[in-house]
């Protein structure tokens, strides 16, 4: 910490409390903030971090508490609540897990907005083209000033998100869950970046549930759990172990893959090709094979072609060159209703939108594949008690919580709506699975459930294509790995021969040739 | 006369600006409206009230200008309503703006009956004059045009682009913008998007009643039924055809007031070989047309219908 004792903290939170209806989100939370500190907020999903820093730049108001911030004149002031346009001109900045960015204006026009007076008759573009050169300078946040946002890569964009605090001369930066939609390149490079910034003077909260990162990146350590700080340590003086333990409370294990030998191919992509067009990622010459009993993964950051590549597999996108074929056997025709009759699971990337029908029910949700079956029918009626009844034993078996089979399926925290997707496809026990960033926002108690039951499936033989973003998860499930980028999907190697930081630098299209010349 | 002669005759220009000025009125209206991310279907019936209303008050006594200003209060107050209720309630703008349009229109009627329950004709006002400067009318061609127009459609006109200034040189039009391209975006640089809604809902409101007020105050010079006529929505597919840019509303509206013009000419010349009803439905058959090829392109403000709630995502 580069404070010292006498100097008063830059932002201090004294006994923040909210509740969403009956649930405590944060229950009387103190925190500190000094210049050029580096505090991580650590938490599973659900912990109150977000929530206690939506808090902090207004977009909540807290139910009690105080936010005190400290002025140019070395002063506190109390934060007015509820009020965004009161934080920025505090000089909090945040940068939100998912950007809050206008895609189709330019970096300019997203930095500069509401910095100024809003009646006036023309901008000066001048003096902020070159404000905001100074600042890119001076950061080394590169990026072009005139491009629309929309066409900046998802590391750029961040870069922007940046810069719009900076802009503004925040002082305290905070930032939710930034490396989420990073690779571990661009991670680095955005930590480098927050501690020059820190060392500037700036003080910066990082919000994560990685402990990798939290461990070398911040200062200071507090961890959340059920809306309560439980633990505040400086990092040099803790270790993973604590910290993971303090955060869960719970013994979680990560289950492990183990060795099995691999069957006959069920999957396979025969030079598939698929033009690119309106909101479809295009895919180039992709061979692939994926054998019972095993788990291929797919690395890279989104956008590279994974959309396609799960749309090819669940049925909802055809190829337009290249084939597909099915445990030896021609793809069958007929879309997602004969796949699934074939025997393929679905476990789709977006599970609000193609996994759940929000506004039906639990049971209903359960029902969606294969209610047609003829045992699900009495006098060529659905037999709706039997769903029911299915529906009672699925919650049970996949501990799906958070509401009775009658609760609306859009009201599942996400872990709880990725079980009652598992509990669907995995019941009727299919041979191939397509599981879609399975993963993506979970917490970690869920996420060791969700990696059990596909590893439960890879045991009895199913085949499994996994893309995900996460390295971590890839490199303990995956028997193989292929690394996806622009469309072009690379070799599967076993994973026993891989580096993580190879596999970062080849998702970031450095191929495996580049990776050896370095 | 053939069709050559109809395009080079000064009062076929003449009447396509005439024409045009109420849907010039109407879609910069429209169009601001749905930049800040709010569809506007009460349109048609804040054109009907705009007509009513502003013809009312010059019939009760007031100059014609305040006539104006009182018709664009109005538009602006069925605004605030319809902005109330799409934005902080988030309801749907489409049953809403529907709701509007029959409001606002049911109301235009009802009060013109109320005060005059026995008038078989409609009484008339002293509507605006023509009016053009001087060099403008010493100008060949362009003189005879001018001539015919009134202070409205110059209005019209300079309306365009002062409101591609302030919509791409002002902060407020960026924050517009930003309103109807992400409201997530706008709120988190401590814009209050709601206020900036609501506000560009009524701005927009009341220049649809101005257009609707030149056909009562200028282009005709007393109010009856039916008098707007679906120009509204005319209004609402020109902003698409424009692409939601300013100076291609102005486009869209000439042509179809050219069409419009055409028609009424072409009727003339062919006579009574074809169904009049088949030159009625050529501006809008035209606007189709054009439509199709426009629109195909056309990038939607990416919020537009999508209402913003506060701390949700």
């Amino acid at each position: 910490m580069t404070t010292s004792r006498d100097e008063p903290p830059l932002l201090r939170l004294r006994g923040i409390t909210k509740r969403f209806g009956g649930l405590v989100a944060n229950d009387g939370i103190d925190l500190d903030l000094a210049r050029g500190e580096i505090l991580a907020l650590l938490g599973e999903n659900g912990a109150g971090k977000t929530t206690l820093m939506s808090i902090l730049f207004g977009h909540y108001v807290a139910d009690a508490g105080t936010i005190e911030v400290t002025g140019a004149d070395g002063a506190a002031h109390q934060l007015p609540p509820g009020s965004a346009r009161a934080a920025l001109a505090a000089g909090i900045g945040m940068v939100h897990q998912h950007f809050t960015l206008a895609m189709n204006h330019s970096v300019l026009d997203n930095v500069i907005l509401g910095t100024e007076p809003l009646w006036a008759w023309r901008q000066d573009l001048g003096a902020a083209r070159a404000r905001l050169a100074a600042l890119i300078e001076s950061t080394g946040l590169a990026v072009p000033m005139d491009a629309r946002v929309g066409s900046l890569s998802i590391g750029e964009q961040q870069r922007v998100e940046l810069l719009k605090a900076l802009y503004r001369s925040a002082k305290v930066l905070i930032l939710d869950e930034p490396t989420a939609v990073l690779t571990p390149q661009q991670s680095a490079l955005l930590f480098t970046t927050l501690r020059r910034l820190a060392q500037g003077g700036l003080g910066i909260v990082f919000i994560s549930h990685k402990l990798e990162e939290v461990m070398s990146l911040a200062h200071r350590v507090a961890v959340l759990r059920h809306g309560r700080k439980v633990l505040e340590v400086a990092a040099t003086g803790t270790d993973k172990a604590r910290l993971a333990h303090a955060m869960v409370d719970r013994p979680v294990e990560l289950p492990k893959a183990l060795p099995q030998p691999a069957g006959a191919p069920a999957l396979e992509l025969l030079g598939v090709g698929v033009a690119p067009a309106a909101g479809v990622e295009p895919l180039v010459d992709v061979d692939l094979t994926v054998h019972a009993g095993e788990i291929v993964g797919i690395a890279g950051v989104s956008g590279n072609g994974q959309r396609s590549l799960a749309g090819l597999v669940a049925g909802t996108l055809l190829p337009d060159r290249g084939s597909l074929r099915l445990a030896g056997a021609p793809w069958p025709t007929g879309g997602p209703k004969a796949l699934i009759a074939e025997g393929v699971g679905r476990i789709p990337e977006d599970r609000h939108r193609q996994g759940v029908v929000g506004d039906m029910t639990i049971w209903e949700n359960l029902a969606l594949e294969g209610y047609d079956a003829p045992d699900c029918r009495r006098f060529g009626l659905l037999d709706l008690a039997r769903f029911r009844r299915r529906a009672q034993a699925l919650r049970e078996r996949y501990d799906i919580r958070g509401g009775g089979s009658e609760t609306p399926a859009r009201l599942l925290s996400g872990g709880n709506m990725q079980k009652l997707i598992l509990a669907r496809v995995l019941e009727p026990g299919p041979r191939l699975i397509l599981a879609a960033q399975p993963t993506r926002g979970l917490d970690i108690g869920a996420l060791a459930e969700v990696h059990r039951h596909l590893l439960d499936a890879r045991a009895r033989g199913a085949a499994i294509l996994l893309i995900s973003e996460d390295l971590d998860e890839l490199m303990q499930l995956a028997d193989r790995v292929a690394v996806l980028y622009r469309g072009k999907l690379g070799p599967a190697r076993p994973r026993a021969g891989l580096e993580l930081a190879r596999l970062g630098l080849e998702m970031a299209g450095q191929g495996p040739a580049a990776a050896d010349a370095a | 006369m053939d069709v050559l002669e109809i395009l080079l005759q000064a009062s076929f220009w003449a009447a396509t600006l005439r024409i045009a000025t109420p849907l010039i009125f109407g879609t910069l209206g429209e169009l601001i409206c749905e930049r800040a991310g709010v569809l506007n279907l009460g349109i048609e019936g804040i054109m009907t009230i705009g007509a009513m209303s502003g013809w009312l008050f010059v019939f009760l006594g007031v100059d014609l200008w305040t006539g104006i200003l009182l018709a664009a209060a109005i538009g602006a107050g069925f605004g605030l309503l319809h902005g109330l209720l799409t934005v902080p309630l988030g309801l749907s703008q489409h049953v809403t703006g529907i709701g509007i349009t029959l409001l606002a229109s049911s109301l235009a009627y009802f009060t013109y009956r109320v005060l005059l329950p026995d008038v078989a004709t409609p009484p008339r006002i002293e509507p605006f004059q023509p009016m053009a400067p001087d060099w403008l009318l010493a100008v060949p061609f362009l003189g005879p045009v001018a001539a015919q127009q009134t202070a409205l459609t110059w209005l019209a006109l300079g309306l365009v682009p002062l409101l591609s200034w302030v919509l791409y040189r002002t902060p407020l039009g960026l924050a517009l913008r930003t309103c109807g391209e992400n409201p997530v975006a706008a709120e988190a640089q401590g814009l209050d998007v709601y206020v900036i809604r609501i506000g560009a809902v009524m701005a927009g409101s009341a220049l649809m009643a101005v257009g609707g007020a030149f056909l009562t105050l200028s282009a005709f010079n007393a109010f009856f039924f039916e008098m707007v006529s679906g120009r509204g929505w005319i209004c609402i597919a020109l902003v698409v055809f424009a692409s939601w840019i300013p100076w291609k509303a102005l486009l869209g509206a000439l042509l179809f007031g050219a069409f419009d013009a055409f028609q009424v000419r072409l009727q003339q010349v062919v006579g009574g070989a074809v169904p009049y009803q088949l030159f009625l439905m050529l501006p809008y058959v035209m606007s189709i047309l054009a439509l199709l090829v426009m629109a195909r392109r056309a990038a939607y403000p990416q919020a537009l219908m999508r209402p913003y709630v506060k701390g949700q995502r």
